[in-house]
């Protein structure tokens, strides 16, 4: 997407050569600019904790049902004990022997994440080759497109089942359901950035005599990435919501089962500790993915700052 | 269109069309004729600039002579061959920058050697002699949007000279470029022309573009596109543009320019009522 907007802007063939300045510009403020976004990260996140918490103080919020941040960060120790039940709930094994409260909490939140990102990385895999191969041979487009797109629509709760069916508990199902979510999506959103290439960029690698597979990997591929990587990361979080209902419905250990836990023995603590986990996780993982953007795609300028002049 | 076999044409001009037209989407309700009957010749090392409103198949033209599309009328060769497919004898150049955001400046003037599977060296070698061609050696490692609009419009033609065409087609290349810009970057491609000994085939819609740059001028008709004359220059070069021929061939372009506007003007007014 963002390749093609910037192709097809009138101006960017006449604008005047600011990046140079502008990149001395920022390289001299990096530093402060680093301190400052995470100065709002905490502002944003205080205000919000911060407001709950006056809705606790005026008695408003009720404490049994709504927990304010202080009450269920307190005791790290006591829900701690709620994760990895998969191996302190072991028949023979005391419920206080094993890996300490900090550690099961680490522990979960890694096999979570681990469950996100290799579901994340087979769908992107899978669905670029797929959407690829669909552009490159027209038999391929007639045959897959149709199911694809019957497919698609299809919510990742009704894959729940056959995950169950096909691989039981475990790793495996939690790794499908995030694939089968994601994927077909993926698959479409290739076909339309592919569609969406800038026509001149092909038609040059055409008469400097490239073949059909040369325009593939050198031209089309390249030029789709940018593209590619924000549906990534708008996906991201698709993945993460699917693998706790895939864990929360018994296919599986981890963040998603410790909230059915909390839900079945009312323990709202517990749940609003979790959420905090999940987005402190999420959170993580979307900035790992942006600073991964910016490594790969080094040829794009940042955008971010278009509309602030406004 | 092709299938009479061997091509019965052994003329040994850079360009050669024969009845050529193109109807877009032909065959379907939204079949469009843009271009029709153009006949055309071009010299070996001739500049020939394509003049007319917007909308007349100029770019269509362009796109039948490289290659890239077929003509759904007529034949096309090009130095006795039959234009069939894209050839890097035949190097086209855009309005708006179409260089690869992802390459270096060096990488992208070598983009069509590395295709070849040419080495490294090899690749360095050649893109810093066109680079040097186009004054832009300097700015080999820089990226293309570290560059002006001018700069990266000479960055296409020396990609486009790499591949040592005989037949340069420019798409209204300098369009997007400011007066000043436009008028450095006409200088610079006459040269680059002279050096480089190719047939030039140029679009604009700008009449000063076309005095100052061409032999020929093929002044075109709107919709569907044919060629309603040709108008020689004989200026010598480098020319005086505030000369009295100068002005005498604007005004003879402009009035001829004028009636095709006109014209296609009247005709989307006819459209419009209808409608
Ligand atoms: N790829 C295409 N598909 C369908 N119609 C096209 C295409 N390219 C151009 N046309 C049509 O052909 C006509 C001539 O276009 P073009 O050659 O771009 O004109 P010019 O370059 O003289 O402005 C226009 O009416 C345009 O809409
Ligand atoms: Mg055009």
């Amino acid at each position: 997407m963002a390749v093609v907007a910037r192709d097809s802007e009138p101006g960017a063939a006449a604008g005047a050569s600011r990046p140079a300045a502008a990149s001395r510009l920022m390289a001299s403020m990096a530093g402060l600019d680093w301190l400052a976004k995470i100065w709002w990260t905490c502002l944003s996140i205080s205000l919000f904790a911060g407001l709950w918490e006056l809705c606790w103080a005026l008695g408003w919020a009720d404490e049994k049902l709504l927990p304010p941040p202080h009450i269920f960060l307190s005791n790290i120790a006591e829900q701690g004990r709620y994760f990895n039940t998969a191996t302190r709930w072991q028949v023979g094994q005391s419920m206080t022997e094993g890996p300490s409260a900090f550690e099961s909490v680490l522990i979960t939140g890694a096999a979570t994440t681990a469950r996100v990102f290799v579901g994340l990385i087979l769908a992107s895999v899978l669905a670029i080759g797929v959407g690829v191969l669909v552009r490159y041979y027209r038999f391929f487009d007639r045959l897959v497109l149709p199911t694809i797109t019957l497919l698609s629509p299809v919510s990742p709760i009704a894959w729940l089942p056959v995950a169950i069916f096909l691989f039981g508990i475990g790793n495996a199902p939690a790794i499908f359901m995030v694939v089968v979510a994601l994927f077909f999506h993926m698959v479409l959103a290739t076909i339309n950035q592919i569609d969406t290439v800038n026509t001149n960029l092909i038609n040059v690698a055409r008469t400097m005599g490239a073949s059909k597979a040369q325009i593939y990997a050198r031209v089309i591929v390249p030029a789709i990435l940018p593209g590619m990587l924000q549906v990534l990361r708008m996906n991201l979080f698709g993945a993460w919501m699917v693998v706790l209902v895939a864990e929360s419905t018994g296919v599986g250990y981890g963040m998603g089962q410790v909230i059915m836990l909390a839900r079945n023995t009312f323990n709202p603590s517990l749940v609003f500790f979790t959420i905090a986990v999940i987005g402190v996780l999420g959170f993580t993982f979307d900035w790992l993915l942006r600073l991964a953007q910016r490594r790969i795609l080094y040829w794009l300028p940042d955008t971010a700052e278009r509309l602030r002049v406004l | 269109m092709s299938s009479e076999g061997a091509p019965h044409f052994s003329s040994r001009d850079a360009v050669v069309c024969r009845g050529v037209g193109k109807t877009w989407a032909a065959g379907t309700k939204r079949a469009h004729n843009a271009l029709t009957d153009i006949d055309l010749d071009v010299a070996p090392g001739e500049f020939v600039v394509f003049l007319g409103p917007s909308g007349c198949g100029k770019s269509t033209l362009l796109y039948l002579i490289a290659g890239l599309e077929d003509a759904t009328e007529g034949q096309l060769w090009s130095f006795g061959d039959l234009v069939e497919t894209p050839s890097p004898q035949r190097s086209l150049i855009f309005q708006e920058t179409s260089l690869f955001p992802w390459l270096t400046v060096w990488e992208n003037v070598s983009f069509g050697l590395s295709i070849r599977g040419a080495s490294k060296e090899e690749r360095r070698t050649v893109a810093a002699e066109a680079l040097q061609r186009v004054g832009l050696k300097a700015a080999m490692d820089k990226r293309p949007d570290e560059l002006s609009g001018g700069m990266r419009q000479r960055v296409a033609v020396a990609r486009a000279l790499a591949m040592r065409p005989k037949v340069l087609l420019m798409d209204e290349p300098f369009a997007a470029l400011d007066v000043q810009t436009r008028a450095r970057m006409q200088d610079f491609l006459l040269d680059v022309w002279r050096d480089s000994g190719a047939s030039v085939l140029f679009v604009t819609h700008h009449i000063d573009e076309a005095v100052a740059l061409a032999d020929r001028v093929v002044v075109f008709t709107s919709r569907p596109g044919r060629i309603k004359t040709i108008v020689p220059i004989d200026m010598p070069r480098p020319r005086n543009l505030f000369s009295r021929e100068a002005e005498t061939l604007r005004i003879q372009l402009t009035d001829l320019l004028r009636d095709e506007v006109d014209r296609a003007f009247a005709e989307q007014e006819a459209l419009t009522a209808t409608a």
